[in-house]
């Protein structure tokens, strides 16, 4: 047996193999007969309803509208259909959160190691107010607390003259795609995939390589080229035209879920750079190195290692908080599937095996990218 | 001389966490007090250190006083409003919404404070509610005080004895004690009964999970590894949606838990699984020569881990469990989506009145302000068992 992937002292207490065996078929045939209790009570209970467990039902018409959506969705198209425009949803809110919420947490964390003692202590005072009070707290302060209390269309705040503010959301201005514009994007995100493998794969030893990550760039480029320039909300009658409106659910689960986190983050950065401690950079001075250069070739490489895997669980937990949405009726996965779809076809227990097993797959798949770029930066021993 | 004010002058203001070096760390309570005392000389006056406390700390250099001005002006546009809106142009008094002005409504506060505190919870009844809080505090404050000469026994007696009693009056039902059924139960004291009932739960099973996941024996760490994963991949509120709504389809017909039974059930799997991998983590803490000290003197499997292992990596792990009973009951917010009203959920049922109408600002400030406070205080008392633990071990 893998005696040696154990670690501690278990193996101290060796078991003889019939007494290991009969343990484990007696754990079996326990686990087993749990299961299959629930099974038969599970069956007997959908025969009562006359249901059967089968997720045809995706096939069906939906029947519903959903308020916000960044895939088109009509109520005629099926539950299937309904799923992936709400995974799209809940994707689209955690890349808005884990961007801003590192861009603040950075920010935040990076101003609480300052030695300037008003900065230090607002952003500390800010840090623990923000860690110390429920998410799901904050996400309905912001929706009902500052949101519901804006005022009407006609007395928008604007920032600037391209974006408002009112009870309807966040109207901004919105590209006018070109026609190459969608064939860019898929082109953009196609390449941010295949460059690694192309450099992995194509040519390894190659330094030239390197040059393959000038793609996704390029092509970003030629997509802000291709744009046929900007529609601009405007005033007509009682609401705006023209643009994109953020609806109020999106822009408070966003403030919620970057917030929370950036307060988390900040305090992982600070953890990490205190951690190096004072040697380091008193070593790094003594040889000459300006402020900068110490923190950029001393301090920051080395505590980025220690942060990569907390950040891991940030955002991790921050795609999980985006379930936190169904409170505010922004329809994410959890809204529309546990809350709608539960509600109008009664199948519970498929139902909940599809949403566990989405953010089951989300949380691997990005634990999964995460652990291989945790391995590029972890300090290689002997 | 400007340099060790500075070092000294981030020591005072630093009580966040300290996660440094270990000896560092010990050492920082020692070093703090010349700050305050005579680090600057007995002949200095206090204006002297104070003009050179503020060189040191916001005017180091002009950048460093640009943004010390900046921040300042920030401030001064920011809390003025704030001030104003929550104690100058506020109202505390009055029996409904028409008696609100500019400023915040804690009229609504007051009002509703019982609702608050208690939710329906019978209002003759609710000193059972305080009762039950006072006997829990109590034994939790003996369980976690240091200096208790038995306090083992505090920690028995608070999960195994204080649980029974606490439910006893909280239901009722018996004794003379009126039944109140638990969906009358609400407000912060359910935040409070749902936090404790599921650490209670949860931490036995976490250190059975632990001890699975690191078992000899394939199925068993095969099922706890994989029962640990899968509850810390999903979000906590689709593991309680599923004991609301998919757990009475795995019962037989008739058998039904009530709600309340349903979120602790919920909410303690999560719960065990995070405790687990704490627990985990404190049993990889402790030295192969405890182990192997304790098979040497004959202690089998479960003597050795009861008596030497799991009493030491218990001490590791103080911080970690209560940094994540910390979490818990800002996660026991959750239970609002799923229909039971706990602080969350009274304060969202209360502007839906018509009396307080569209009163959401005030009622979510207070409640952030009730749960800040305790999870505030929590937190610097896991610092605190922190630092013991650092100052015992080195």
């Amino acid at each position: 047996m893998a005696g040696k992937s154990l670690k501690g002292g278990s193996s101290l207490w060796p078991m003889k193999a019939p007494h290991a065996l009969l343990l484990q078929g007696v754990a079996l045939l326990i686990g087993g007969l749990v299961i299959g209790w629930f099974a038969q009570n599970a069956a007997s209970n959908l025969a009562r309803r006359s249901m059967e467990l089968d997720f045809g039902f995706l096939g069906s018409v939906a029947g519903f509208s959903m308020p916000f959506q960044i895939l088109s969705f009509a109520p005629t198209d099926t539950y299937f259909l309904a799923l992936v425009t709400a995974f799209a949803n809940t994707l689209l809110v955690s890349a808005l959160g884990v961007i801003t919420a590192t861009v603040l947490g950075l920010g935040l964390g990076v101003l609480r190691l300052s030695r300037n003692w008003l900065l230090s202590t607002v952003s500390g005072a800010i840090i623990e107010l923000v860690r110390n009070t429920p998410q799901l707290l904050q996400i309905v302060f912001w929706y009902v607390g500052v949101l519901q209390l804006l005022p009407l269309a006609r007395q928008s705040l604007p920032f600037g003259d391209v974006a408002f503010l009112n009870i309807r959301g966040l109207f901004l201005p919105a590209p006018v795609g070109g026609p190459w514009s969608s064939a860019l994007i898929i082109a953009f995100f196609a390449s941010l995939a295949l460059v690694p493998l192309a450099r992995r794969y194509l040519a390894p030893e190659s330094r030239r390589s390197g040059l393959f990550w000038l793609a996704p760039p390029l092509l970003l480029l030629a997509l802000v080229l291709s744009i046929d320039g900007w529609s601009l909300p405007a005033l007509k009658g009682f609401n705006f035209v023209g643009g994109m409106v953020l609806p109020p659910e999106l822009v408070a689960l966003w403030a919620g879920l970057s917030l929370y986190t950036a307060a988390f983050i900040a305090e992982i950065v600070r953890a990490s750079v205190e951690t190096i401690g004072k040697g380091q950079v008193e070593a790094a001075h003594s040889l000459g190195l300006k402020p900068w250069l110490t923190l950029r070739l001393v301090v920051l490489p080395q505590a980025l290692r220690l942060m990569i895997p907390q950040m891991t669980n940030q955002y991790l937990n921050l795609i999980k908080s985006s379930s936190l949405g169904a409170a505010i009726a922004y329809p994410e996965i959890v809204q529309i599937f546990a809350g709608t779809v539960l509600n109008q076809s009664g199948r519970a227990i498929e139902v909940m095996v599809i949403v566990m097993g989405v953010f089951l797959i989300i949380n691997l798949a990005a634990s999964a990218a995460l652990a291989q770029l945790n391995e590029r930066v972890a300090l290689k021993e002997r | 001389m400007t340099e060790k004010i500075a070092g000294d002058g981030t020591a005072i203001m630093d009580g966040a966490p300290i996660v440094g070096a270990g000896s560092d760390t010990a050492a920082k309570p020692v070093a703090r007090r010349p700050a305050t005392g005579k680090a600057f000389g007995s002949g200095a006056t206090t204006t002297e250190r104070m003009r050179r406390w503020l060189r040191a700390n916001l005017f180091s250099s002009p950048l460093m006083g640009t943004l010390t001005v900046l921040t300042l002006l920030l401030l001064g546009l920011a809390l003025p409003p704030i001030f104003r809106w929550a104690f100058l142009d506020a109202v505390f008094e009055g029996p409904n919404r028409s008696v609100c002005g500019a400023g915040a409504c804690w009229a609504f506060i007051a009002d509703r404070l019982e609702q608050f505190v208690y939710g329906r919870y019978t209002p003759a009844e609710r000193w059972r509610v305080d009762l039950a809080l006072l006997i829990l505090a109590g034994f939790a404050a003996l369980a976690l005080w240091p200096r208790n000469p038995h306090r083992t026994l505090s920690v028995m007696l608070l999960v195994t004895l204080c649980p029974a009693v606490a439910a006893l009056l909280l239901v009722g039902g018996v004794l003379g004690l009126p039944f109140v059924p638990t969906d009358q139960w609400g407000g912060l004291s359910l935040n409070i009964i749902l936090t404790f009932a599921t650490v209670v739960l949860a931490l036995p099973l976490g250190v059975v999970l632990a001890l699975g996941r690191r078992s000899q024996l394939p199925v068993i760490r095969w099922s706890c590894t994989a029962f640990i994963e899968m509850l810390r991949g999903v979000p906590l509120l689709t593991v309680l949606f599923m004991a609301m709504v998919m757990l009475p389809m795995f019962l037989p017909e008739g058998v039904t838990f009530d709600r309340l039974v349903r979120a602790i059930i919920g909410l303690s799997l999560f719960v065990a699984a995070y405790f687990a991998e704490i627990i985990r983590a404190g049993l990889q803490g402790i030295p192969k020569g405890q182990y192997e000290a304790a098979a040497a003197i004959g202690l089998g499997f479960w003597g050795a881990h009861r008596l030497i292992v799991l009493p030491q990596a218990f001490r590791l792990v103080v911080p970690g469990i209560v940094n994540t009973v910390i979490d818990l009951f800002k996660d026991t917010t959750l239970v609002s989506i799923i229909g039971l009203f706990d602080l969350l959920g009274v304060v969202g049922q209360s502007i839906k009145d018509p009396n307080w109408l569209g009163l959401g600002r005030e009622g979510y400030v207070f409640a952030a302000l009730i749960f800040f406070v305790c999870c505030y205080a929590m937190s610097l008392l896991s610092l605190r068992i922190e630092r013991r633990i650092r100052s015992a071990s080195h």
